[in-house]
């Protein structure tokens, strides 16, 4: 349940959304307020719950008076501030950005049990990416089977660092991390250890549930299979800031 | 009325023949189609060779293998259009799945491992493999890309009733990888 929110002196400001008026609290990031008034603002690694890590750089806005581009989950709003979601500069970057993520890594949507729920694969859709323009790197990359419940499938992660959040902010194990950098960049549990021989995972399957890919699944799931639930985070994250 | 008829060829290279499956499903809109074009060339057809000019080339399948890459150039020559159709043509989908591996293990695995009965790798009448798999694109312009695994029926429709009407499709509205 909702905790009701303390009486605060956070003040209140008015800013611009695609030349549409809005008011906000001065402590909410741009992609909260478009979240909250349905303007959709494409994102990987931005989750509500977790907390920022501006890594994707999917929702790149244009703000009135800047010439370079703002992630709208890093920024804050500002009393005056005019934003700009939709542009062809922005279009053409979002189209980009999610050519490189699968020209990086296999992502292989007829082979994955995320196929059909998979956010990768609905934002390509929605952006219209209908096909990769740059060569695929065809680099190969480990499958961690050793968890008896879970899987990790590096083929098609993409970095994102929602895992690691999620262990470190909500369960509080820490389990997972980054490792290398570049292609050889990895999440690891542990100290680059199997994940079935981690001695600190919980496995609560938090990781799994937030992972906007393939790449945290289910054991046993087959095409298609692995549906994601990510009911939990916001109560919990409420649960925990409140205490 | 028919008089001139749109030509359309089509071939798979290294795919399952899924996606022509799926062109069939379009059923009886087939008959509404065949009002509109012509099928000059396809596995679908009888005719042995692809003609000099035709108005839009389908291929099906990733290059593969050097016959892959020479019916691709034949198409992107001899077609004024050319669509992608289906993952293994658009991305190189699970043909393109080898090539995390060498060829060579690949050749062991598909005809020594797997094999109990007279294990040899094929040299007679098959063509060489090439290295690493590519999606059409890859290899030769396309102009349009029908992306799913297979692509449904109704997204072969719709870009096909488009480009009869002479719009240019948007397959994103229909489709997706994997879809």
């Amino acid at each position: 349940m909702a905790q009701p929110a303390p009486l605060s002196t956070v003040r209140v400001v008015t800013l611009t959304i695609d030349d549409r008026d809005f008011s906000a609290r001065e402590d909410e990031t741009i992609i909260e307020v478009c979240r909250e008034n349905n303007i959709p603002i494409p994102s990987l690694c931005h989750l509500d719950g977790l907390s920022i890590w501006g890594g994707c750089r999917l929702c790149m806005v244009e703000l009135e008076g800047q010439t370079r581009l703002f992630a709208a989950c890093s920024t804050r709003v500002t009393e005056g501030m005019r934003i700009q979601t939709q542009s062809e500069r922005l279009r053409s970057y979002r189209h980009t950005i999610l050519e490189l993520l699968f020209a990086e890594r296999h992502h292989v949507c007829a082979v994955c049990v995320s196929n059909g729920h998979c956010e990768l694969q609905w934002l390509a859709q929605k952006c219209g990416v209908d096909h990769v323009r740059v060569p695929y790197r065809q680099a190969a990359y480990p499958v961690d089977s050793s968890h008896e419940m879970f899987r990790i499938d590096h083929n098609r992660c993409i970095l994102c660092t929602r895992c690691v959040r999620v262990c470190d902010e909500i369960e509080g194990a820490h389990t997972w991390d980054i490792m290398g950098r570049g292609t050889d960049c990895r999440v690891i549990s542990d100290l680059a250890q199997p994940w079935g021989d981690s001695t600190n995972c919980t496995s609560c399957g938090k990781c799994v549930q937030v992972c906007p890919t393939g790449a945290l699944v289910k054991q046993g799931t087959s095409v298609g299979e692995m549906v994601k639930d990510q009911h939990f985070l916001p109560i919990l994250a409420r649960r925990r800031h409140a205490q | 009325m028919n008089t001139k008829k749109i030509t359309v060829a089509t071939a798979w290279l290294d795919g399952c023949s899924g996606c022509h499956m799926s062109f069939l499903d379009m059923d009886q809109r087939l008959v509404e189609l065949a009002q509109w074009i012509d099928i000059v060339y396809s596995p679908l057809v009888d005719t042995k060779e692809l003609p000099k000019t035709v108005d839009v080339g389908i291929l099906e399948g990733s290059i593969s293998s050097e016959d892959d890459l020479k019916k691709a150039r034949e198409f992107r020559q001899h077609c004024k259009l050319l669509i992608s159709l289906g993952d293994c043509a658009v991305t190189g989908n699970v043909p393109a799945l080898r090539n995390q591996f060498k060829l060579a293990d690949v050749f062991n695995r598909a005809y020594h491992e797997n094999v109990t009965l007279q294990p040899q790798i094929p040299t007679c009448d098959v063509p060489t493999l090439r290295v690493p798999v590519k999606p059409i694109h890859g290899e030769v312009a396309v102009d349009v890309f029908i992306p799913g695994c297979p692509p449904p029926a109704d997204a072969i429709w719709y870009v096909l009733s488009e480009l009869i009407a002479g719009r240019m499709p948007n397959s994103s509205a229909v489709t997706r990888f994997g879809a």
